[in-house]
């Protein structure tokens, strides 16, 4: 897989949220995924980033315009330096949530991406990637 | 601070949310949005989120919640306007919006309010003027 662009976004507050979607999706238009594709991509990005400023005081969001065998994607970073998640098998079942939320957020965002990962630490913070490829249904 | 209009059209208060929403200006829309029913004593609130390009976990929460809160207060609510890639994607993201009424576009989602809160008083009159 190459980067083909990488751009770096502080998320601290709210508003901040909306200027990184808003850029996700101008990318994702920009490589020629579907609206659907788009609107997928920016929904498991909010969801993510709500996780980030609720629970770690917010961090850093990466947009990166990717490609692997010819096929441009968008990978988007979140990376924080909160708590961390004590179980993630726990946190990626549906309904699960230590704040008062519904408890779609990991798990509907991996399932509005073609490629999840997450890692975390407790302690230390946690950092999740998603991919969603131009061709991704 | 931002915050949403409020319309009050007879019985009926209008919201035509047309920016992007974060939660905070979600949790305000929904507060200002209950102090209006009770002030107003409305029967109905229509959302149109046809400019809305992205309703998450949490928006989609708000939404489910101002839908009871109105029952309680005696307004039905209805959603309009959702574009297609938005209620393909909440489906996937395991949201089904339990409790809302959904209407195409804002004409149907009227009609369908008043279907919901059946004839009002000064139509009732009407029809007892006809009988007699």
């Amino acid at each position: 897989m190459m980067t083909l662009s990488k751009e770096n976004f502080e998320i601290k507050r709210e508003p901040d949220v909306i200027l990184y979607r808003n850029r996700a999706k101008e990318l994702a238009a920009k490589i020629g995924m579907s609206l659907v594709g788009q609107t997928k991509l920016i929904t498991a990005a909010s969801e993510l980033v709500r996780n980030m400023l609720r629970y770690a005081e917010g961090g850093t969001g990466t947009i990166e315009v990717v490609v692997r065998n010819n096929i441009k994607g968008i990978r988007l970073t979140f990376a924080d330096k909160g708590p961390g998640i004590k179980d993630l098998k726990l946190a990626m079942q549906d309904g699960f949530s230590t704040g008062r939320s519904l408890g779609l957020g990991l798990p509907g965002a991996k399932r509005l991406s073609n490629e999840f990962d997450i890692k975390s630490e407790p302690g230390k913070g946690t950092t999740v990637t998603i991919i969603r490829w131009k061709n991704g249904l | 601070m931002d915050r949403i209009p409020i319309l009050k059209m007879g019985e009926f208060l209008l919201v035509t949310i047309q920016v992007d929403l974060y939660d905070r200006l979600a949790l305000t829309l929904e507060s200002d949005l209950m102090n209006m029913v009770s002030r107003t004593e409305a029967r109905g609130v229509l959302i149109d989120i046809s400019a809305v390009s992205i309703v998450d976990s949490f928006m989609g929460r708000i939404l489910g919640n101002i839908a009871s809160m109105s029952k309680i207060m005696d307004a039905e609510t209805v959603v309009v306007g959702m574009q297609p890639a938005v209620a393909i994607t909440l489906v996937e993201l395991g949201l089904t919006l339990s409790g809302v009424h959904t209407a195409l576009d804002v004409e149907m989602g009227m009609e369908l309010l008043r279907k919901k809160i059946g004839p009002t008083p000064t139509d009732e009159e009407d029809l007892y003027d006809d009988i007699i």
